[in-house]
């Protein structure tokens, strides 16, 4: 089944456990400057995690030359470091800087969701990030927000 | 080493020379970091501990500890250490945010300054590139424009800590604030920051926090997290109402100070309550760094207070609120916004006003000095009296040196509510019984976060402690102090205590460093800790005279409220106190104390 990762920057408090999950889990040590998602705190309190969402039409698979990205059976757009040359075309073609370099591996590296149980998901206090089926995740915005107008109804009934 | 960096920074602003230099290990595991370890090298480092706090002499640490940026249960925490103009204890005030972690990411778990600049400068640190920068154009700016400035001209993902006007004028209780909104309040550090000259820290780190034992550590983070999740007080408390839900439980139990300590009851307590703040003036709740309760408040005024920003903690709605006689929210609030920008400690702040407005009411202070009617309840001149003393202008000048020096000028130092010369937060300790023995013997003077009793006696965790009953406040108060120690030491949150203890937090330290910490071990560690201390405050000239409270609490009976008729018996408490510290009758720590806790006298 293939799922995805939904982001809910409203439920966000800003505390960056996720950055800090991803980077243990994938780099064995607490840093943030190379997690593969990371929290955007504005001055108003919103906080905006921002993560590779596996494009359907991705824009650093196009401009990947030799083959370095492509998509797996679960939907995820993942790297092979022997194929990737470093010339960084796909962090310039990504939109959204979802996609970076590391000048220690020399290759280009990204949320691959941690092979099937994201760590950020996992450690995320408040459900702001959520792992969930591909061909359902909408339904539980639907859900909550029908739940305001079920409450509103019953108030105009009241 | 693990969890710990193991590199220091030593910053001298006098000649500017930077050393990085190794951490002592043998130190760290003894005292283990921030709070501990900050207040061991001070010690060791300035040796003259009469030094002027306002002298170049006074060292100013920047301190983490070992969890400090790792996911530990609230990890996001550093220390500001110096000796405090405002008490001329040590100062270590405690600070959230995102800038300890930061600090961590660069590669080191202390910032040492020496010296005095001789012009005002910034420190900018990118991993291993430090440098000492011209803060001539920052000067006068407040803590917002200094940290929108310095991320402009340094990197927007950096973390800026900076003081105000307060803190370049010499205010004797001018906080740190970084990330804009969080301080490091109490005891003056912004002062001491501004005596040297030193405008911000700004920090920009890209390395990472190694522990030694990565499965372990993420298992003891998800056993302690699953604690806090289920505890009601960090779990559901805390995120709804933020630490301002206590306005109405404390003023319940007659324990909320009002007018100046004049009595424990406030009548419109819930106009400044956590619950008000939700549905009025709250925009959204923010975490600190690593945080699952997100107690942060960011919130917006309209009308003649309007403004935006954080808060107001309990502390703060307390001291701008009932203790000025004020249940105007927004004018708190606003009070509240304009520290923080202007870089001022917001109990002290308020509780010197309320101070003012009692000397005002009986007729020691009058228009023709503060320039403004200083009534209580008049919130009008309590948000002007902010701006006033933050910019020493007019009767704010006085106001700057805070409630013990001022009551002092006008003949009533039993007016100043402090302990050691430092304001008490917002509990009675006539209601409360064993808050008055922990402001009493606070190292720090009036303070309610080394041993915060109010957690049992109030909200009944880890168990329920009556109020009023004395015997077995002394063991309680031990216990509670010497954990708290070991918290602020490790660089995580004092909130999470309500949830978690020395197990938790022993096995987080274990796997992070790799020393074998035990719950007795941290126990003990946080006993080193407040001995460590206590010597530096008897080495000073403080003695068992000091241990003690404003006499309005120990002899004027609360009047009204729930708790009415009551008043502190802290003298009953005090010996019994010194007994289960290993002290003797004057409060000095015995020889076999300190040969258990492997300290030397100072």
């Amino acid at each position: 089944m293939e799922k995805v990762l939904l982001i809910s920057p409203e439920k966000c408090i800003g505390c960056g456990s996720c950055e800090m999950a991803c980077s243990i889990g994938n780099e064995g040590e607490f840093r943030p400057a190379v997690s593969r998602i990371s929290v955007h705190r504005f001055e108003g309190g919103q906080n905006v995690p921002m993560a590779c969402l596996q494009c359907e039409d991705a824009a650093c698979m196009a401009a990947c030359r030799t083959g370095a990205l492509s998509r797996n059976e679960q939907g995820v757009v993942v790297v092979d470091r022997a194929k990737c040359i470093g010339c960084r075309m796909c962090v310039m073609a990504c939109p959204f800087g979802n996609i970076s370099y590391s000048r220690a591996t020399k290759s280009a590296f990204k949320c691959d969701q941690c092979g099937g149980d994201p760590e950020c998901v996992k450690w995320c206090p408040t459900r702001a990030l959520e792992f969930l089926p591909a061909d359902t995740v909408n339904l539980q915005r639907k859900r909550a927000f029908s739940a305001t107008m079920a409450k509103a109804l019953e108030e105009v009934k009241g | 080493m693990t969890g710990w960096t193991g590199n220091v920074l030593r910053v001298n602003l006098t000649d500017g020379t930077i050393r990085k230099e190794p951490l002592r290990a043998k130190d760290a595991e003894a005292f283990i970091g921030a709070r501990g370890l900050g207040s061991k090298y001070w010690i060791d480092d300035v040796k003259d501990l009469s030094v002027d706090p306002l002298s170049p002499k006074n060292n100013l640490l920047f301190a983490t500890g070992p969890l400090t940026g790792t996911l530990a249960t609230s990890g996001g925490r550093y220390e500001v250490v110096c000796k405090a103009p405002l008490t001329g204890t040590l100062a270590a005030s405690n600070s959230g945010g995102y800038f300890g972690p930061e600090l961590k990411y660069a590669g080191y778990d202390l910032i040492i300054f020496e010296g005095k600049a001789p012009k005002p400068v910034y420190l900018y640190v990118y991993n291993d590139t430090v440098e000492i920068r011209d803060a001539g154009a920052l000067w006068g700016k407040n803590t917002h424009e200094t940290t929108d400035a310095i991320l402009a001209e340094t990197d927007p993902d950096a973390k800026v800590s900076c003081i105000g006007p307060a803190g370049e004028k010499g205010v004797l209780f001018a906080a740190i604030i970084n990330d804009k909104h969080r301080a490091a309040g109490r005891s003056g550090v912004g002062a001491v920051m501004g005596s040297k000259n030193l405008k911000a820290v700004a920090v920009r780190g890209t390395r990472g926090v190694r522990v030694a034992d990565g499965t372990g550590f993420m298992k003891a983070v998800a056993s302690a997290r699953e604690k806090l999740a289920a505890n009601p007080v960090t779990s559901a408390g805390l995120p709804a109402y933020g630490t301002n839900i206590l306005v109405n439980i404390l003023n319940q139990a007659g324990g909320l100070p009002t007018r100046n300590f004049q009595t424990g009851h406030f009548e419109e307590a819930d106009a400044i309550s956590g619950e008000t703040l939700s549905s009025t003036l709250l925009v959204t709740k923010k975490g600190c760094a690593g945080c699952i309760s997100a107690c942060g408040r960011v919130s917006r005024t309209t009308g003649k207070f309007a403004g935006s920003g954080e808060g107001p903690e309990y502390e703060t709605a307390w001291s701008f609120g009932a203790d000025c006689g004020i249940s105007d929210l927004s004018a708190a609030t606003k009070a509240n916004f304009l520290c923080n920008e202007l870089g001022i400690d917001t109990i002290t702040m308020g509780s010197t006003i309320a101070c003012a407005m009692e000397l005002f009411e009986k007729g020691l202070l009058t228009e023709a000095e503060t320039g403004m009617d200083l009534s209580f309840g008049n919130a009008d001149s309590m948000v002007e009296m902010v701006k006033k003393t933050a910019l020493r202008e007019g009767f704010g000048d006085k106001l700057a040196l805070g409630s013990w020096r001022l009551a002092s000028a006008y003949g009533r130092p039993d007016l100043s509510m402090t302990a050691k010369k430092q304001e008490m937060p917002a509990y009675d300790p006539r209601a409360l019984q064993g808050m008055g023995l922990e402001y009493a013997t606070s190292n720090r003077g009036g303070c309610h976060v080394r041993g915060y009793l109010t957690s049992p006696e109030i909200l009944g965790l880890p168990q329920k402690l009556d109020p009023d009953s004395i015997a077995e406040k002394p063991a309680w108060l031990k216990a509670f102090q010497d954990l708290t120690a070991s918290f602020d030491s490790a660089g995580v949150c004092l909130f999470t205590t309500f949830a978690i203890g020395g197990d938790e937090l022993a096995a987080q330290l274990t796997a992070a460093t790799g020393v074998p910490y035990s719950a007795d071990s941290v126990m003990k560690t946080g006993d080193r800790i407040w001995n460590l201390e206590r010597l530096f405050n008897l080495a000073v000239g403080f003695t068992k005279g000091d241990d003690t409270i404003p006499p309005r609490l120990l002899n004027e009976p609360i009047p009204t409220g729930p708790a009415k008729g009551k008043v502190s018996r802290l003298p009953e408490m005090l010996p019994g106190y010194y007994e289960v510290r290993g002290w003797d009758e004057a409060g000095v720590p015995t020889d076999a104390k300190l040969e258990e806790l492997g300290l030397e006298r100072l």
